[in-house]
């Protein structure tokens, strides 16, 4: 493909990594549609996503998807450039479904393939023009501006949802990505899903815990910081084995040990102020690495990313936090946030302006692909 | 008629056969292990289409195994037979995977009027079909297809790579104990079919098992 020919390319982004099937279409930075159809409300039962449900539901999922799209975005498959697909980190039997659909796709169409990185993608997300619904960063400039303006220099991304909790810094979005920290045990929303669950508050956990937390005291109880004390931290200079990564699952254990204590004494358990708790330590031990991490890279421009950017409390502490640091922080929209495909269009949209070669369709997925691996 | 078969409950594999062709193969291919779905169905089939000279255009229908197989092997095939019919605009059907041995079978010079076939359902399991042949006619299925133990199955000739697993404990008949189901016969298998003016399936998948999942009970002590 002459990448000359394409300054504005027409791109559908394909999403299956977790439990929502997303198709997006993006021309160049503009959004044309973000369809996503989630299989959350299955999962609901089993109090976190069970991955065979979710592949199960992808497969069926896909094509009505494709079509809706297609549909909503006012285009044909014969209009579109390019058509790219999460390839991974995910779900290996999740993935394999939006690869398999996005190669037939390139082989029925004769369209280009990529096979993108699902991390970066969360950050490529922030290239879409903010008129059309898109974050902040590309909002000053022309739609026709050059991809290499787009991106501020110095960019860090804050990426927490039930499936991942990273920080990334963003040298350049198509080819140099470096992962900073990230959690060593459970994603952040996968957390609030377990705590949840032994509060007695249902599925989803996050938004159940956010709520309920504004009424509680957050101060009622401390509950542990993994991964904070010196001999993981280090200091700048000797940084320590771990000193930007994040770990819930002692915080978890945390929290039921504080259950069965009041269960033990007879006493009601104050749920609401064990949820305020719980979510303070989340929300500290998060903002203050990610923090840390953009003062010791340089990183002055901050986004956050992932479906945890809703909870409350996060965007607080993180605007909070990033204001006193002298760090610009964008948060896309919620739905641009979440798992779907116009970041994965987005971020092909991207790779096809920066004139990288398609992937081809023998790749594999790769269920722990690293963020060093833009584009397979 | 032209179809494009495609059948990824165990081995992946692809075929374009057609009722103007002699024996009516126009072209096929099928890999060996059964784990490579995602990397070689796409390329495989590419190459079908280059290699016979014939774009999606050409294509009357596009037929999918629906298994029994295992599942995330089985989706890859099914989304890309979705997809593929979505795109060129033509009809979609299924048919149960364990019928293309069924067909085999038929065609072999001493099948027997009543037979199982069987494939690995891992797990210790077979997933398998019972089947009557009437000479003339194609295989009938009579019951199934289930998963269960191989220990358990009817007490009939097997043909599939589900008995040559369990030989010992089942009737298998040597030349079929490694056969696997595969897009070729699946194809012709539909072609006899619609010719016959029998319905096929649709392409719902046939898992035959729940996902494992558990419903969470009480909450486990941590102290
Ligand atoms: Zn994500």
């Amino acid at each position: 493909m002459n990448s000359t020919q394409h300054a504005r390319p027409l791109v559908l982004g394909i999403e299956s990594s977790c439990d929502e099937t997303g198709v997006g279409i993006v021309r160049g930075t503009q959004l044309l549609t973000n369809t996503v159809s989630s299989s959350m409300d299955e999962h609901v039962r089993f109090g976190g996503v069970i991955p065979e449900i979710a592949s199960r539901a992808h497969l069926d999922a896909f094509v009505p998807t494709l079509r809706e799209a297609l549909a909503e975005a006012g285009v044909t498959l014969q209009d579109i450039d390019a058509i790219a697909v999460t390839s991974g980190p995910g779900l290996a039997g999740a993935l394999m479904v939006g690869v398999c659909a996005a190669k037939a796709l390139a082989v029925a169409t004769g369209k280009p393939l990529y096979a993108i990185n699902h991390l970066v993608a969360h950050v490529g997300v922030g290239l879409l023009q903010s008129d059309d619904g898109g974050p902040a960063f590309a909002g000053t400039l022309p739609a026709d501006a050059p991809p290499a303006d787009a991106l501020p220099e110095n960019l860090g991304a804050l990426l927490v949802s039930g499936g991942h909790t990273e920080i990334l810094r963003i040298r350049n979005i198509t080819g140099d990505v470096e992962l900073l920290g990230s959690t060593i045990d459970d994603a952040a929303g996968e957390a609030y899903d377990k705590v949840a669950r032994l509060l007695g508050l249902g599925y989803p956990g996050g938004p159940a815990i956010d709520k309920l937390a504004r009424t509680g005291n957050a101060k009622a109880i401390r509950f542990p910081r993994g991964l904070s004390q010196p001999k993981y931290m280090g200091t700048a200079d000797e940084p320590g084995p771990h000193r930007y990564d994040w770990s819930f699952s002692g915080l978890k254990t945390a929290v039921a040990r504080c259950v069965e204590q009041f269960e033990a004494r007879g006493e009601t358990v104050p749920v609401a102020d064990i949820a305020a708790a719980f979510q303070e330590a989340v929300v500290d031990i998060i903002t203050s690495k990610a923090v840390l991490a953009c003062r010791e890279n340089g990183i002055t421009e901050l986004l956050l990313g992932g479906g945890v950017a809703a909870n409350s409390r996060l965007r607080q502490l993180t605007e909070q936090r990033c204001a006193a640091a002298g760090i610009r922080l964008t948060v896309p929209p919620l739905a641009l946030c979440t798992d779907n495909g116009a970041m994965v269009a987005a971020l092909g949209a991207q790779l096809v302006m920066a004139g990288i070669a398609p992937s081809g369709i023998g790749f594999a997925p790769d269920s722990s692909m690293p963020v060093t691996t833009v584009s397979a | 008629m032209l179809i494009l078969a495609i059948d990824t409950s165990a081995v992946a594999s692809a075929a374009l056969v057609s009722d103007d062709t002699p024996e009516s193969v126009v072209g096929c291919f099928a890999t060996e292990d059964t784990r490579s779905h995602a990397e070689v169905l796409a390329p495989g089939i590419e190459a079908l289409l280059a290699e016979a000279g014939l774009s999606g255009a050409d294509v009357d229908a596009v037929v999918t195994g629906v298994g029994p197989g295992p599942f995330t092997g089985l989706r890859s095939g099914i989304v890309t037979a979705r997809t593929l019919a979505f795109v060129w605009g033509k009809p979609l059907y299924g048919l149960m995977s364990l019928d293309a041995i069924a067909l085999e079978v038929a065609e072999s010079t001493d099948a027997a009027p009543e037979f199982i076939v069987a494939t690995d359902a891992r797990r210790k399991e077979v997933y398998w079909a019972r089947y009557a042949l009437t000479t003339g006619q194609l295989p009938q299925l009579l019951d199934g297809p289930h998963v269960g133990f191989a220990a358990e199955l009817p007490d009939l000739p097997v043909y599939g790579a589900g008995a040559g697993l369990y030989a010992d404990v089942v009737k298998a008949v040597p030349e079929f104990s490694s056969r696997q189901p595969e897009a070729l016969s699946l194809g012709q298998f539909a072609l006899a079919r619609l010719a016959a003016g029998e319905l096929l399936l649709d392409s719902t998948p046939l898992y035959l098992r729940e996902s494992d999942a558990q419903v969470p009970g009480p909450r486990k002590r941590a102290l």
